[in-house]
């Protein structure tokens, strides 16, 4: 569908014109992940007797935060959740429901746009960043590791799409979204592993947790990667995770449907 | 438009410190009205600080499942400096948050115009204009932490000590009020406003966590000397936890408060010279 590569160029020429901006987000956005990483450096230093804490040397631990950053850079949502709730609020989508293109299509190119653009530009200071942590920095352990990791990325770009979608869509119902995005988002927070790797939990609330969406969405590609999942356990992520994207899709499309009965085109 | 002026106006006389109360109880005023227009809406902010809070209490449960002490600290005193470090955040974001991140939304609308043809100063008015109330209820949930915390750890401050915590929190506030209007006014025509606010939120990360936990090097040299986050809420908790090395991180706390603040004067001073109204 050549139209929909339009869309991705005409959004990365859009995003283009924030790269200042997203230099200085990515740049600031490494001084709570070095804060982190040396707290936890701290927490080793103090227990000088223990190799391992929580089941973590100190480079898998320092890796599964720098790695965590990585997924986040090229997966997470930035402002599209943002932007199509001011779409609907403001009109803007009345054009989609007549213009042979799909709304939801349109934007997932526009995502994929923003996120080409946020990691070339943001891949400089993070590269730094892996640079001067090299030594604490694993790799994944053989090839396969490493394209399962790849695919479960694309997958975890895909979930976050979705979610943040459907979320935004709530802007047919009520009038001010961000709250709960932000509600949604402290979840994801924790859930997901961006505040520690979920497997310190003690056991009963990882298993718990395992039923949500939420580790799919950052935690398992990063465990993926440091080789915490492997065999049986693997592919039955893998799967899962693909279960999470088609459940999804299916939800941001039902809701999609059920928004667009109740949607007055305001100014437009 | 001569745009120094505005900025001169005298606060010395006591005639003209009951003027800037009177005009401080109207913004209040002001402040109350706008926000009961939104009333789930106030609750809801609420929710969203509290849970972010809460996740961070997590975070301190979570790693002293693993570990008894971090550096020379101990549960409970990182508990208490969590909630100190989150009551500071909480009374900066109710005085001068939203302010200072609406600054560069008033300049690219040219709406600065207005306010700098107010007959009061114009930094005391871009600063204080909005309050947040609802920050104040989460500022209130801090001290609920902190007197938790203080509890378990067997704390029994006087009045003397907690004047002098209450005075430490608020030269705490003072560091990043200048801090973050200093960054507003450096970016006045450059940067996004939504990318100055999240980039402070950055900040507040650095200035919970406890000081010992960073080894002498760059990183603590940085958020000590030029950014000085690691003393914000790390002294007050210090002295309220009898953790202080030495009395000279107290006076590197309040000189660093003047600093900032001087800077950020300077700052502000070269900027509005700079200034060329946008539309009117």
């Amino acid at each position: 569908m050549s139209k929909y590569w339009h869309v991705i160029g005409i959004g990365i020429q859009n995003t283009l014109v924030y790269r200042v901006n997203f230099l200085f987000r990515a740049c600031f956005g490494l001084i709570p992940l070095m804060a982190t990483i040396y707290l936890w450096r701290a927490v080793f230093r103090s227990n000088p007797d223990q190799a391992s804490v929580a089941g973590y040397t100190l480079a898998a631990m320092t890796s599964y935060y720098l790695v965590a950053t990585l997924v986040d850079m090229l997966t997470a949502v930035a402002e599209d959740d943002w932007q199509i709730a001011a779409d609907i609020k403001d009109g803007n989508i009345s054009q989609f429901l007549l213009k042979p293109m799909d709304y939801l299509t349109y934007r997932l190119c526009l995502f994929a746009a923003g996120r080409i653009i946020y990691t070339s530009v943001a891949l400089a200071p993070v590269a730094v960043l892996l640079l001067v942590q090299r030594e604490f920095l694993l790799l994944p352990a053989d090839g396969l590791t490493a394209a399962v990791f790849a695919v479960s990325v694309v997958l975890t770009a895909l979930l976050q799409f979705f979610v943040s979608y459907t979320m935004a869509l709530l802007a047919f119902w009520v009038l001010e979204v961000s709250t709960f995005i932000f509600i949604l988002f402290a979840f994801e927070y924790l859930a997901g592993g961006h505040l520690f790797p979920l497997d310190i939990l003690p056991p009963p609330l990882l298993a718990a947790l395992n039923f949500t969406p939420f580790p799919y969405q950052l935690y398992f590609p990063v465990s993926v990667y440091l080789g915490r999942v492997t065999g049986a356990e693997l592919w039955q992520g893998l799967v899962i995770q693909a279960g999470w994207v088609i459940a999804g899709y299916a939800l941001a499309r039902w809701v999609w449907s059920r928004g667009i009965r109740r949607y007055s085109a305001v100014g437009g | 438009m001569d745009a120094t002026s505005p900025a001169s106006p005298p606060v010395a006389a006591p005639g003209c410190l009951r003027r800037y109360a009177t005009v401080y109880a109207g913004l209040w005023r002001n402040s109350i009205v706008r926000e009961m227009g939104f009333k789930t809406n106030f609750v809801l902010w609420i929710v969203v600080e509290l849970l972010w809070f809460a996740l961070q209490l997590c975070f301190v449960a979570v790693i002293y499942q693993h570990t008894e002490r971090i550096a020379t600290w101990s549960k409970w005193e990182v508990v208490l400096l969590m909630g100190a470090s989150q009551f500071i955040q909480q009374v900066f974001t109710a005085l001068f948050f939203t302010n200072c991140s609406n600054l560069s939304e008033l300049v690219r609308t040219g709406r600065l115009d207005f306010l700098l043809l107010l007959p009061v100063n114009t930094r005391f008015v871009i600063s204080l204009r909005h309050v947040d109330l609802g920050a104040f209820v989460n500022a209130a949930s801090a001290v609920a932490v902190m007197v938790h915390a203080a509890g378990r750890l067997g704390l029994r401050p006087g009045v003397v000590e907690l004047a002098a915590f209450a005075a430490l929190c608020a030269a705490g506030v003072l560091i990043h009020y200048s801090l973050m209007f200093l960054l507003a006014t450096v970016s006045f025509w450059t940067v996004r406003a939504q990318s100055i606010i999240w980039g402070y939120h950055n900040l507040f990360n650095v200035a919970r966590l406890p000081d010992a936990a960073f080894r002498p090097g760059m990183f603590k040299a940085t958020f000590t000397f030029v950014l000085p986050m690691l003393l914000v809420a790390n002294v007050p908790v210090k002295l309220l936890a009898d953790k202080l090395d030495a009395g000279w991180e107290v006076l590197l706390l309040l000189g660093m408060t003047a600093v900032c603040f001087a800077v950020s004067e300077w700052g502000w001073r070269r900027s509005v010279r700079h200034y060329t109204s946008a539309s009117s």
